[in-house]
């Protein structure tokens, strides 16, 4: 039963081989065997979002999937999202709208908006409302998560 | 919260897969698919299946066709898969007005279709998307093939025919005829929960009245389920406010609803009476 298997996650570009057993979420190895501990762990039931990565470039639950199950697969998490020292335009828009406190679900949302606004960076109000419902906060409040993610979808579709 | 040790098979072929079943599966072998259901049940131990079988890697699960009127979709497709624009017709409409109900977007990118008719939770939608078009699942063993209408194939809540060797290869839903007008309408508390209740209804006009006629209601009791009161209440009068209010009552009347602890049979009478109502008046 402690079965193990040898397994390759390429995450932000760099590939991690890992030999870990089946029963691992990918969160966990995420964080305890690739040592990226930027993706955070919150409910482990599929409920929160603070957990969530790019999976081949769809925002995933990493706690509702198993590490082997993404063994060759591309993931992207919040340490890729900068690029030679400079923040990604959602960090920026975080920081600019105050859309983050503690920031426990921050890496959660910005993933989850990431891997959304690229692929339609024109997602309207009630799209994009729809779209971060997926993830729970508990101290800012929604308001100026809502904020961020708009004006960075502006500044993404300017730059595009 | 972490999952207890199991092993784990990822077969490449149905072949392998059905083979794994016939050995494992009743030896405490389940399925994993999409996993949005499994993989929280087992975080929390309330499944500690000893042998997973991943039918993520067999690429035959992974695609739909359209063939003779009937829409197939294979036992990988993902629940974003519906959001699409290239589904053809009233059918293809249907399913984009469903889709966005189900969970949130990270979650419809892994959890399958045919994970959530085998899953067979009361609040599934495409559950009450298969009792509404009159779906049929293909179920593969080593003993062979058989399909089952949905009707047959739901007997309760979570309770399936699917036997434990058997994989659920694909669901089957008959195209809807051109021009059929449909309409979606669910209850939850927060957006993405579990539905208290949905109704889906279909009808076509002809001549200014309503033929064929679907009415079916989820969430509300076992499994979900058509009702035949609320449609024999629509068949042959215009659309209209006064005819939709008849076909509302008749289907609350007709059910036998769930209860818990946050909602009375009443309420959930009084929502699928709401509900049912809310889906004529939308549907197009």
């Amino acid at each position: 039963m402690t079965e193990r298997r040898a397994i390759t996650l390429t995450i932000n570009g760099n590939d991690h081989r890992v030999t870990v057993e089946p029963r691992r979420t990918l969160v966990d190895v995420i964080r305890d065997d690739c040592g990226l501990t930027g993706t955070h762990i919150g409910c482990e039931h599929g409920v929160c979002g603070s957990c969530t990565v790019l999976l081949d470039n769809e925002p995933v639950r990493a706690c509702l999937m198993f590490a082997v199950q993404a063994d060759g697969r591309r993931l992207r998490t919040v340490e890729g999202l900068q690029q030679d020292g400079k923040l990604h335009p959602l960090q920026e828009a975080f920081m600019k709208h105050h859309a983050l406190q503690c920031g426990f679900c921050t890496p959660g949302f910005l993933m989850l908006a990431v891997g959304a606004l690229e692929k339609r960076p024109d997602l309207d109000d009630e799209e994009l409302i729809d779209l971060l419902s997926a993830n729970l906060c508990r101290c800012t409040g929604y308001e100026n998560i809502i904020k961020a993610v708009r004006a960075a979808a502006a500044e993404m579709k300017a730059q595009a | 919260m972490k999952p207890a040790p199991f092993t784990y098979h990822a077969p490449t072929s149905v072949d392998e897969a059905v083979a794994l079943l016939a050995q494992w599966g009743p030896q405490d072998g389940r399925v994993l698919a999409g996993g949005q259901s499994l993989i929280p049940t087992m975080a929390f131990r309330v499944a500690r299946p000893a042998h997973l079988i991943d039918i993520n890697g067999i690429a035959e699960l992974a695609g739909m066709s359209v063939k003779d009127g009937v829409l197939s979709i294979g036992a990988c497709v993902r629940h974003a898969a519906f959001e699409s624009e290239a589904l053809p017709g009233p059918t293809g409409a249907l399913l984009r007005k469903v889709v966005r109900h189900i969970a949130h977007h990270p979650i419809r990118t892994r959890g399958t279709f045919c994970g959530s008719i085998a899953h067979a939770d009361p609040a599934s939608e495409w559950c009450c998307v298969m009792a509404a078009l009159d779906g049929t699942v293909v179920l593969r063993s080593r003993r062979g093939v058989r399909r089952l209408r949905a009707a047959e194939f739901y007997q309760g809540i979570m309770a399936t025919a699917l036997e434990e060797d058997e994989l659920l290869v694909a669901a089957e839903l008959p195209l809807l005829a051109e021009g059929t007008r449909t309409g979606f309408a669910e209850f939850s508390r927060r957006k993405g929960d579990f539905a208290i209740a949905m109704a889906l209804v279909c009808y076509r006009l002809a001549d200014g009245a309503m033929v064929e006629p679907r009415v079916t209601i989820g969430g509300a009791e076992s499994h979900a389920r058509r009702g035949p009161q609320a449609e024999q209440a629509l068949r042959g009068h215009s659309p209209g406010p006064d005819v939709f209010a008849k076909a509302s009552e008749a289907a609350a009347a007709a059910i036998d609803p769930l209860e818990d602890i946050n909602n009375t049979a009443a309420y959930r009478r009084s929502l699928v009476r709401a509900l049912v109502e809310r889906a004529l008046e939308s549907a197009q």
